[in-house]
This record gives structure tokens, C-alpha cells and sequence, in this order.
């Protein structure tokens, strides 16, 4: 058995375990190291990506214990495509918070390898508890680099999440404890085995267990009566975990598709399509939301925040159609709202930066040096979160639209969807002849120097959009790939199991 | 056996409910702790409740319980009260910080210092 699968988690695992071993060594040495680690997600993350292309499901038994028994790690292309984004992710964050940003607070390098490993694990876990775990992980990492360099704003906004977050734990337990309760198992692949053999009496129970995961889901995702903590946390964090944040919201998306598709889908008996009602006219909810909590924003950060919610909602519609093309619209949406919400996020901080009175808010102040740099990133940032061509947000919204006429609900998803790219054309175009244009006229500011790092690490993310783009006919086959997979969940089912006619008695008898 | 800990598990969340709706950060706090605990029995019934047995399982025995959710309860405890401390040392912090213990901090409008 190949150990690749478990690597993505192991790594960040001994990275960080090692650099809280390192706390007396200088800072210099903790942050290669922390990079090192980070780099080196990336190869691990292709390798996982070219064994699993064929469309064979890697399954890796920790501690050899056979499924259902023992917990597994499953990946398969959509798996290996998050791990891939996470590589990508952390690394532009982990080089931005390389120019000084990693030094607000202590203990920052560890932490964002613990970061790592809980996302790491979120994806590639084949098992509901384990994600309970994994999300426990990344979750108390977020918290502490939620509060990383410190003030009363940022303390404020993260009792509000971790009360939230706390919750959202506690009720993942209750539906753990139900679905446990009903069905014996809480391995994903059995529980998909499962719920077409259940008992007319216990279809109840499973129906409102697997409702309680959707809240629970969607709190992470920050669908919309549950989102509103995330434009004031992620406005309030700093910038290079801000940009990591935008990750964590697709963990949530990530479970809805993973566990829906899987164990709720169409096939799954009494509980069969049991999202399905909720989540397209709480995604359409969200995405006009975060379009209008952008228009409203005071400040740069806020409003990035409020287009993370955006985003995701426009995510979420992909995925509440719950049809093939939906799920090829979500995986290429996916990518594209990760790597725009996280340059917005960098490069908001960077003109922050630059004007040092005014910081990020769109008031009238000094003209700032290095204008014509910052512009032109705000400006690709921009057409990128808006979704207007020539970069991937344009693709990715007519294949969610495309998707949506096929599955019939084109009448409620077209006019949210272009209504809110329009608000949001409007909100991002305000902030930006805001900040670059109506400046004051007592010249030219202090000019800081630019930080190097904090521009590299923009543009190569802005790179990525655009390779989205330039191999858009692979990135879009892939998409579609894996949304095939995902359609087809006895392929999962069989390759963690074997084949459906397998002898059930034998845990049925533990009850 | 059963009505028992039905009514426990319901008087401790509706209890650890009624706290989370508190404005005060330390209600808010003994709140998530009843409500933890609730989560935790709840675990525990999922198995279904045996009474005098052994612990996990013995030679020849009919009836055992389930130790698998046993096996949960305690990650869930041990992350629960991870996550408690944590929130504990957060509320000092915000009332530090801030001078006020209500949840949204100070009301009169907190301005972040200048990073």
C-alpha cells in the first residue's frame, strides 16, 4: 500500500510539531523551514493529481484496519484538485506573510502548518467523524491566526466565531450521534451503502441527522442565515491569513458535495435529495447578500470580506442544482473563487499598506505613491471577483449558468446571479476611483517601498487565474471528470468496500 | 433507563440553550458547556444503552455495548475542552481589551489600533 495519500497531512503535521520544537531558534531559520514545508505540498499535491487522473480511488486504511471498521482516507479527483488549491493557496499566503507579517504574533509558522493539516485532512478523510476532527483541527488554528497580531477589533470579531464555531461543532456531534445511532456506521462509503436499506421508522431520524450536517456545512460555508460572522472576522484578520481563510469557506462547500453526493444523493433511499430544497434558494440568498454587503462596505477589507460570501454563494448554486454539470460548474468555480477571494484579499492589504492614514478605508487621502502597480493588481483582482472575461470568474459563471438552465431553474438563478455580478461591478469600481482617484491635492504621500514578496505573491496568484483561463479547455474537461465521479458515487462506494452485494450481517449483528 | 437520560440530555441542552442567548460572555461560556455535555450523553445513547454488562465485551456474552461511540465521547470530550479553555482565555482577553464583557465588546464603538 503506497503511503502518498496520508503524506498532505503528515507533513504539516511534523512541520509544525517541529517548529514549536524550534521556538528558541531565530526567526529567519522558523520561516524557511515553515516554507519549505509549504513547497513541498505543492509536488505531493501533483503526484496525488497524476495517480488519481485515470479516475481510480486511492484508499488508504489507516493502521491496516479493514472499511467500515477502521478509518479511512480516500482520494479521488475532486480530493486531489482541494489539495492541490491548498498547496497553491498557502503558499502565496505563506510568502506574503514572509515580508514582516508572520512576526505581528507569536507562533505563526506552526500554527499555519496546523492550518495545513486540518484542511489536508478535511479533504481526503472517507469518514463523517474524522471530518468532525480534521475541521475540530482547523478550526482551533483558525482561531489563533484569527487573532494573530492582536486588537480589540480582531478579539471582538473572533469570540464571535469561535462561540459560532463551537456550536456548529456541537450540532455536527448531535447529527454524528443520530446518523450513528440509525445506521450503525459513519464511514461515508457504508453510510451511501446504508441508507437505502433503512427502515421506513428510522427514515425520520436520518433525515433530520443529515439536515443538521447541512447547518452545520453551511455555517462553515457562510451560507446566508448563517454567514453573517465572516465579513467582519475576515475583514479584521490579517492579510496573509485572511487570503488562507478564503480556503476554509470552501472546506464547508467541500463537505455539502462530498457527503450529499455520496451518502444523501439520489440514490440514497428514504433520505434521497434531502438538501436539495435548501440549498439552491439559500445560495441565491447569499450571493445577492454579499453583493449588497459589498456595495454597502466602508473599507476595502470589509468589502473582500462581503465578496468571499459572494462567492461562495454563487458556489453554492452550482452545487444546490445537484446535477452533473452543476458539480463540473462548482469543481472550476471552486478554484477560480479560492484564488480571486485570496489576491483580493493580499492586494487590499497592500494598498492598505501604502496609504498610511487612511489605511483600507474609501475616504479622500494623499494621492499613494507606487499607484500604478497597485492599480493594475486591483484591476485584474477586480475583473477577477466580478467575473467579467477575459479571466476565469466569466467561464466559471456561464458554466454555473449553463448548468442551471439544464436542470430548469433558470428563471430564479439568471437574474440573481447577473444582478449581483452587476452590484458587484458597481461596488468594486467605486472602491477603486475611491482609492486611485479622488485623492487630495497635497501630493504624492511617503513613499514606502513596495514589499517585494507581498507583489510576488499577488501576481502569481493572478497567474493562476489566468492559467485557468489559457488551459481553460483542460481545466474545464477535468471539471467535468471529476463531476462524473461525483455522479457516480457507487464507483466511490466499491472502491472502499468492494462490491455492494458484500455480506452486511456481519455489523449489523454488532447492534 | 431510557426516559432518564432522554430528559437529561433534553434539560442540558435546553438549559445550555437558554444560556447561549445570554449577552454576557461567561453565561455564553457555562452555556457551551452544558451544551458539550449534552452533545456527549447523546454520543454515549447512540450505542443504545446497556445495563449491567460488561464494560466492552466478554466471552460469550449476549449483549455488550458499543464501543465505538465510547470511542467518540472521548475525542469529543478531549476537543471540547480544548476548545472551552481556549474560549475562556479569549473572553479575559476581551474583557481586558476592551473593558466590557458583553459579547460584542464595548458598544461605544471599538477603533482597532493602528497596526
Amino acid at each position: 500500500m503506497s503511503h502518498l495519500p496520508i503524506l498532505p497531512v503528515l507533513l504539516p503535521l511534523v512541520a509544525g510539531a517541529l517548529l514549536l520544537l524550534m521556538s528558541g531558534v531565530g526567526e529567519g531559520v522558523r520561516r524557511s523551514v515553515g516554507l519549505v514545508a509549504t513547497v513541498a505540498l505543492l509536488p505531493l499535491a501533483v503526484a496525488l493529481l497524476m495517480r488519481v487522473a485515470d479516475g481510480t480511488h486511492l484508499v488508504y486504511t489507516l493502521g491496516g484496519w479493514p472499511p467500515p471498521f477502521g478509518i479511512v482516507l480516500v482520494v479521488d479527483r475532486l480530493a486531489a484538485s482541494m489539495v492541490l488549491l491548498t498547496a497553491v493557496v498557502a503558499l502565496a499566503s505563506h510568502v506574503y506573510a514572509g515580508d514582516g507579517q508572520d512576526l505581528d504574533g507569536p507562533q505563526f509558522q506552526p500554527l499555519f502548518q496546523f492550518q495545513l493539516m486540518g484542511i489536508n485532512g478535511a479533504f481526503l478523510t472517507g469518514d463523517l467523524f474524522n471530518l468532525f476532527v480534521f475541521f475540530e483541527v482547523l478550526l482551533i488554528a483558525f482561531y489563533a491566526l484569527l487573532l494573530h497580531g492582536l486588537g480589540p477589533r480582531r478579539v471582538g470579531a473572533a469570540i464571535h466565531v469561535v462561540v459560532l464555531n463551537l456550536i456548529g461543532s456541537s450540532l455536527f456531534l448531535f447529527a454524528v450521534g443520530t446518523l450513528y445511532g440509525v445506521t450503525g456506521t459513519l464511514n461515508l462509503a457504508d453510510l451511501g451503502r446504508v441508507m437505502p436499506t433503512l427502515d421506513p421508522g428510522a427514515a425520520a431520524l436520518a433525515r433530520s441527522g443529515a439536515l443538521l450536517l447541512l447547518v452545520v456545512f453551511a455555517l462553515k460555508a457562510a451560507l446566508l442565515p448563517l454567514g453573517f460572522w465572516l465579513p467582519r472576522a475576515y475583514g479584521a484578520a490579517a492579510a496573509s491569513c485572511a487570503a488562507l481563510f478564503a480556503l476554509l469557506t470552501k472546506v464547508g462547500v467541500y463537505a455539502i458535495l462530498r457527503v450529499y453526493a455520496l451518502c444523501f444523493g439520489p440514490d440514497g433511499g428514504p433520505v434521497a435529495d434531502v438538501a436539495l430544497p435548501w440549498v439552491l434558494p439559500a445560495a441565491l440568498a447569499t450571493l445577492a447578500f454579499g453583493a449588497l454587503g459589498a456595495l454597502g462596505s466602508r473599507g476595502l477589507r470589509e468589502a473582500a470580506g462581503w465578496l468571499v460570501v459572494y462567492s461562495v454563494g454563487t458556489l453554492l448554486v452550482a452545487v444546490g442544482l445537484f446535477s452533473e454539470a452543476g458539480y463540473a460548474a462548482a469543481v472550476y468555480y471552486t478554484a477560480h473563487s479560492t484564488l480571486s477571494g485570496a489576491v483580493l484579499f493580499l492586494v487590499v492589504d497592500l494598498i492598505g499598506r501604502q496609504r498610511a492614514a487612511a489605511g483600507d478605508r474609501l475616504d479622500v487621502a494623499d494621492a499613494m505613491p507606487h499607484a500604478a502597480v497597485l492599480g493594475t493588481l486591483f484591476f485584474l483582482a477586480a475583473i477577477a471577483v466580478a467575473g467579467l472575461p477575459p479571466l476565469s470568474g466569466f467561464a466559471g459563471k456561464v458554466m454555473v449558468l449553463e448548468a442551471s438552465g439544464g436542470a430548469g431553474k433558470a428563471p430564479w438563478v439568471w437574474p440573481v446571479v447577473l444582478g449581483a455580478t452587476l452590484l458587484v461591478l458597481v461596488a468594486l469600481s467605486r472602491a477603486g476611483s475611491a482609492v486611485f482617484w479622488r485623492t487630495s491635492d497635497a501630493g504624492a504621500g511617503r513613499a514606502t517601498a513596495l514589499p517585494g514578496r507581498g507583489i510576488a505573491a499577488a501576481a502569481g496568484l493572478l497567474a493562476c487565474i489566468v492559467g485557468l483561463v489559457a488551459w481553460g479547455g483542460s481545466a474545464t474537461s477535468w471539471a467535468q471528470a471529476t463531476a462524473r465521479q461525483l455522479a457516480e458515487p457507487e464507483q466511490y462506494r466499491h472502491a472502499v468496500l468492494g462490491p455492494a452485494s458484500q455480506d452486511r450481517d456481519l455489523h449489523r449483528s454488532l447492534r | 433507563m431510557e426516559a432518564l437520560v432522554a430528559v437529561m440530555i433534553g434539560v442540558l441542552t435546553a438549559t445550555g440553550v437558554y444560556l447561549l442567548l445570554r449577552a454576557r460572555t461567561f453565561a455564553v461560556l457555562l452555556g457551551l458547556t452544558l451544551l458539550s455535555y449534552a452533545v456527549n450523553l447523546f454520543l454515549v445513547a447512540s450505542g443504545r444503552l446497556v445495563l449491567a454488562s460488561a464494560p466492552l465485551t466478554d466471552q460469550g456474552l449476549e449483549t455488550y455495548p458499543d464501543p465505538l461511540p465510547q470511542a467518540l465521547v472521548l475525542t469529543a470530550i478531549v476537543i471540547g475542552f480544548g476548545m472551552t479553555a481556549l474560549l475562556v482565555v479569549l473572553a479575559l482577553r476581551g474583557l481586558r481589551e476592551s473593558g466590557d464583557d458583553h459579547v460584542d465588546g464595548d458598544r461605544r464603538g471599538v477603533e482597532d489600533r493602528k497596526p
